[in-house]
């Protein structure tokens, strides 16, 4: 018998038939429960639900230093707000209430874009009211409807430019933000980090948002805090524990030479903490509080200097005399060269290979040196041999292995990678196959050429070499455990004589090279400095060192860009080392630069890299120019 | 032309129509907030739809049976590659901004195929019921309509979209119990997901364990399947804590909610509390056609999609309720009537499967405004805005009408009554 013989449909059409008359009598009956039988209670909850949820912003978690000092808090704020209304409502009171609280007519079309948004959101009007305004509103409260003025914890710098570059500051979410994953729990209005420490640990600091109830008449003029609902608490952020030493990074900001741009880092090479990173000029992370007023926003926008770069992790330098240690370090671990070697051509102020001439910085030649005094010299000619002998694939190798070719993965938004060729394939690229000769691994060896590297990454470098040769990657905030143990292993892979030596030849350089004017009496540092090419005006000078030498507790590196040369820039870090190890310093600020200059010969223009902080092409290339560019 | 008109089924025609006259009131009415929002004019674009869904039943009637049966196939695979595509193209909008339930061309929401995949599923299930010449008997019999449903199923909770997934497992149920499928073997065949609801409470597992034991030795279907069975049940009790860990937070959340909604009175409680408020506070006559408090100061949340049901509370109050399930009913019973006396096992199959799909949305849409069932975001029929589920309705509104026609004009009709 088919199944759809009538009588068996007749009997399915039943069963489907009382299947559909009990379910719609359970709704009824639900309904009816709902409706007639809980009718008084619904009642009562409606006409109590004349009662508007307004957000209570929750407190950001306070920022501290390693000695427990405020870096970021909060303290007491008034914000202005409407409840909602018609627009036209929302316009006639904005324009009554304007020039008591200094708002002009851009400031009125936001807020009346807020509302628009947002229309059953209290529309922001002042989000960081001053109390003069605040009490001339409250004054005319009644004339006001719907005036909503909240007592919200603000954020606030103690330090302010000391620290902004590493801390932030925070902002209004855009809508772009909320449509990313992380930002769309946060209401319209919301304050969410923008930039800096309070960006990258938003999700801590941020905490979620409570309720309150406010009571509001037919008019829609709030009555009073409505008492029968209850409030929902905002959920504080969590505090926020970095490695800064506050009083370090005051220091290097108070010694900082004036008007100069530039970054300092300051590490502790045996665990990577950053105990301070500073950048110049800086900006005033309060003003971005309860909105950046136009003017200041245009003036950091336009600025030549580019106040909101921090020059720390989102500028590339080409790394010049600093990258020596690199390819020491390289050429060490290969095993071509021992502390005592030297090299087949002794320095008379320039080496000739194949048809070029390459210039050392110092006419006058430096004569047969050692590795040791090659890295305290900073000799050219000795590297440019060097770099003969490692070749240009062993040089690509090596650094993009160690990592100079990326970020560094400290945990700070915005780092730009630094720029390093992948492989010899790229010259290929560039100029033709067998268009270029082993001629670029002489500009590699003396960090020229097509080598762009930022502030934090040439200091993990010395990071390496001041501790056991392993790679930390930088941290401001100590991740959690676990967190750091899937990072790869990167290690220079020296022995701990081979590391010792570079040391010995680094302290060589504060004793009797370059940087002469950063020893102090009391203290040794050991040391590198570096020039790098800028054809928009003097070079920019890099200066990384480290000490105690032989069991180094900090390491410092600084640029400073139209420094002329990197010795001029040993003192800012020398005075910074010796701060944080307790040492008097106003003997190194008695010091003048008196050395020689420390320049590299001309350089290459890199690819794609921004003219402000690299060189352009130069006048006489040392390597044959590329076809066509 | 005319004659064919007044050839067409009447019940049909008169409680679709009172249905989509009611909901476009209740559409305008839920559009009228203190503060006006988008949702003020949304009625106006309703009635474009309207017309356009009016021209597709249309269109629709005038196609035979033996048509769509041949279209299915083709029906079936564009759907279910328009979901695979979503899962890379797709957007999410208003609520549910985080899924990808929404196909937008040039930044221009276009359609919510999930709606219309709907459809497909009832036409490609029919198709092959009716072709079976025994009704499924084993649960190995069961694999081939499982595919069917369960394809666009995950693509659609890949989305995600769980209240969409339900729908059409309730379809491939109510389609297997009409195509003659023994009422135990579908107890069997969904016991695991039974058991996977009850392992939340061990006793209640227990329990569940204890009857499916009693009710395999009752029934007697094939060792292997006893088995599977018995096995799928503990599966599923020891997986409940994995799965439910899966779910996403306001997946979570909103069953949690449904089990006690005061437990996050912020987020997902407040939608059940304010409906439940808003339709309690009715009362007996409502508080007057677009009157309502709770939906005018936009306490009501989505009340122009998911919770309208809660206006309709709210301002006509239970009578109203009343009315609107009535015409609900009315609507069902009709299309149970057609599905009946329909000439062909694939017209019957369709019909009915058109009537499941009206079922489930409309007893979890109305459910959930009075907190009997979990909020999960599907439309109610001809009441909530939203253009692709409107098509679909009609759509099988249509298919409906034609196989009534059919079923009058071989003379079938006349016989029953």
């Amino acid at each position: 018998m088919s199944a759809f013989h009538p009588h068996l449909l007749d009997r399915r059409l039943g069963l489907a038939r009382g299947v559909v008359w009990v379910v719609v009598g359970i709704l009824i009956l639900s309904f009816f429960r709902v409706q007639i039988l809980g009718h008084g209670k619904y009642q009562l909850q409606s006409e109590t639900n004349r009662l508007r949820p307004i957000p209570l912003p929750a407190p950001r978690g306070v920022i501290y230093d390693r000695n427990g000092r405020v870096l970021a808090e909060n303290v007491p704020g008034y914000t202005v707000s409407l409840l909602p209304a018609p627009e036209a409502n929302l316009r006639s009171t904005l324009a009554r209430i304007a020039s008591i609280a200094n708002i002009d007519s851009a400031g009125i079309e936001r807020a009346l874009q807020r509302a628009r948004r947002a229309p059953y959101q209290p529309a922001l009007v002042l989000g960081d009211a001053p109390f003069t305004v605040v009490s001339a509103l409250e004054e005319r409260r009644v004339a006001i409807p719907g005036l909503l003025i909240q007592a919200e914890p603000k954020r606030f710098y103690p330090d302010t430019a000391v620290v902004a570059h590493l801390i932030g500051y925070v902002g209004e979410v855009t809508e772009a933000e909320r449509a990313s994953s992380r930002f769309a729990a946060v209401r319209l209005g919301g304050l969410v980090g923008k930039y800096g420490l309070e960006l990258e640990y938003d999700d801590t600091l941020r905490g979620s948002e409570g309720l309150r109830f406010v009571e509001v008449s037919a008019k829609g003029q709030m009555v009073r805090d409505a008492e029968a609902a209850a409030n929902l608490n905002p959920v504080p952020g969590k505090d926020l524990h970095t490695t800064i030493d506050l009083d370090l990074q005051r220091f290097i900001s108070r010694i900082f030479p004036g008007g100069k741009r530039g970054a300092v880092i300051a590490l502790n090479p045996n665990t990577g903490e950053v105990l301070a990173l500073y950048s110049a000029p800086g900006f005033d992370p309060n003003a971005f509080v309860g909105g950046i007023s136009a003017p200041y926003w245009r003036s950091l926008n336009e600025s030549a200097a580019h106040p909101l770069l921090d020059r720390a992790i989102q500028a590339r330098y080409p790394p010049g005399s600093t990258w020596k240690l690199a390819v020491a370090a390289m050429a060490l671990k290969r095993g071509i060269v021992g502390p005592r070697s030297k090299m087949p051509i002794p320095c008379r102020g320039g080496l000739q290979y194949g048809n070029r001439y390459f210039r050392c910085w110092d006419a006058r030649g430096h004569g047969a040196l050692t590795l040791t005094e090659a890295i305290a010299q900073s000799c050219d000619v000795y590297f440019y041999q060097l770099g003969i002998k490692l070749g240009v694939s062993s040089l690509l190798e090596d650094a993009n292995a160690w990592g100079f070719r990326g970020r560094t993965g400290i945990d700070l938004p915005g780092e730009l990678p630094s720029e390093f060729p992948t492989g010899p394939e790229y010259y290929d690229r560039i100029y033709g196959p067998r268009r270029w000769t082993s001629a670029v691994a002489l500009n590699l060896a003396i960090g020229q050429g097509e080598n762009a590297q930022t502030l934090v990454q040439m200091v993990r470098l010395y990071q390496q070499l001041a501790s056991d040769g392993n790679m930390r990657t930088p941290f401001v905030v100590r991740p959690a455990a676990g967190g750091a143990a899937s990072a790869e292993h990167v290690s220079l892979d020296l022995s701990a004589e081979q590391l010792a030596t570079l040391r010995r030849a680094m302290i060589a350089v504060v004793e009797q090279g370059t940087a002469r004017g950063s020893r102090l009496a009391s203290l040794s540092i050991a040391g590198k400095t570096g020039t790098a090419q800028n054809p928009h005006g003097p070079n920019h000078g890099w200066f990384i060192g480290f000490a105690p030498p032989d069991k180094p507790e900090i390491v410092v590196g600084a640029i400073v860009e139209f420094a002329r040369e990197g010795p001029y820039v040993a003192p800012l870090v020398s005075r910074t080392i010796a701060h944080y190890l307790g040492i008097d310093d106003r003997s190194a600020a008695a010091m003048r630069v008196v050395l020689p200059s420390d320049s590299a010969p001309q350089p290459f223009q890199l690819p794609g890299t921004p003219q402000d902080t690299l060189p352009a092409t130069p006048a006489d290339s040392v390597l044959p120019r590329p076809p066509t560019r | 032309m005319f004659s064919r008109v007044r050839q067409l089924d009447k019940a049909l025609v008169v409680s679709v129509s009172a249905l989509a006259l009611f909901g476009l009131a209740t559409l305008y009415s839920a559009g009228q907030t203190d503060v006006p929002t988008f949702v003020a004019t949304i009625w106006e674009r309703q009635v474009t739809w309207l017309v356009l869904s009016f021209v597709v039943a249309v269109l629709t009637f005038r196609t035979s049976p033996r048509m769509l049966e041949w279209a299915t196939p083709f029906a079936y695979a564009i759907a279910c590659f328009l979901l695979f595509l979503l899962l890379f193209i797709g957007t999410g909008a208003g609520t549910a901004a985080g899924t990808k339930s929404w196909i937008a061309i040039g930044g221009h929401r276009f359609g919510q195929p999930a709606e219309l995949a709907k459809l497909a599923v009832v036409l490609m299930l029919a198709r092959w019921l009716a072709g079976l010449r025994e009704p499924p008997a084993t649960l190995r019999d069961l694999i081939p309509p499982a595919v069917i449903a369960g394809l666009p199923c995950l693509l659609v909770l890949k989305q995600p979209d769980l209240g969409s997934a339900i729908v059409f497992v309730a379809i491939l149920f109510c389609m297997l119990f009409w195509a003659g499928t023994k009422p135990s073997l579908l107890i069997l065949a969904s016991s695991p997901v039974i058991g996977l609801v009850l392992a939340f409470s061990t006793v209640a597992w227990g329990l569940w364990i204890a009857v499916l034991t009693v009710l395999l030795f009752w029934w007697r279907p094939y060792v292997w399947e006893g088995l599977a069975v018995m096995g799928l049940n503990v599966l599923g009790g020891v997986l409940a804590l994995p799965f439910w860990n899966r779910l996403a937070p306001y997946q979570q959340n909103r069953l949690l909610a449904f089990l006690n909604p005061d437990v996050d009175p912020r987020a997902a409680g407040w939608h059940v509390i304010q409906s439940r408020v808003a339709v309690g506070s009715g009362g007996l006559l409502g508080k007057g056609f677009t009157e309502g408090t709770q939906k005018r100061l936009a306490f009501l949340p989505a009340q122009h999609t998911d919770f309208i049901f809660s206006v309709v509370g709210e301002e006509l109050g239970f009578v109203g309720v009343l009315v609107a399930l009535s015409l609900f009913a009315w609507l069902l019973f009709t299309l149970l009537r057609i599905a009946r006396k329909a000439t062909d096992p694939f017209s019957s199959l369709c019909v009915f499967g058109v009537a499941s799909l009206f079922f489930t949305h409309i007893v979890e849409n109305v459910g959930m405004t009075i907190n009997l069932m979990p909020i999960t975001g599907i439309p109610l029929p001809f009441f909530s805005y939203g253009g692709s589920f409107l098509l679909a309705c009609s759509i099988g509104v249509g298919i409906a009408l034609r196989v009534a026609w059919e079923a009058r004009q071989s003379g079938y009709a006349e016989l029953g009554q």
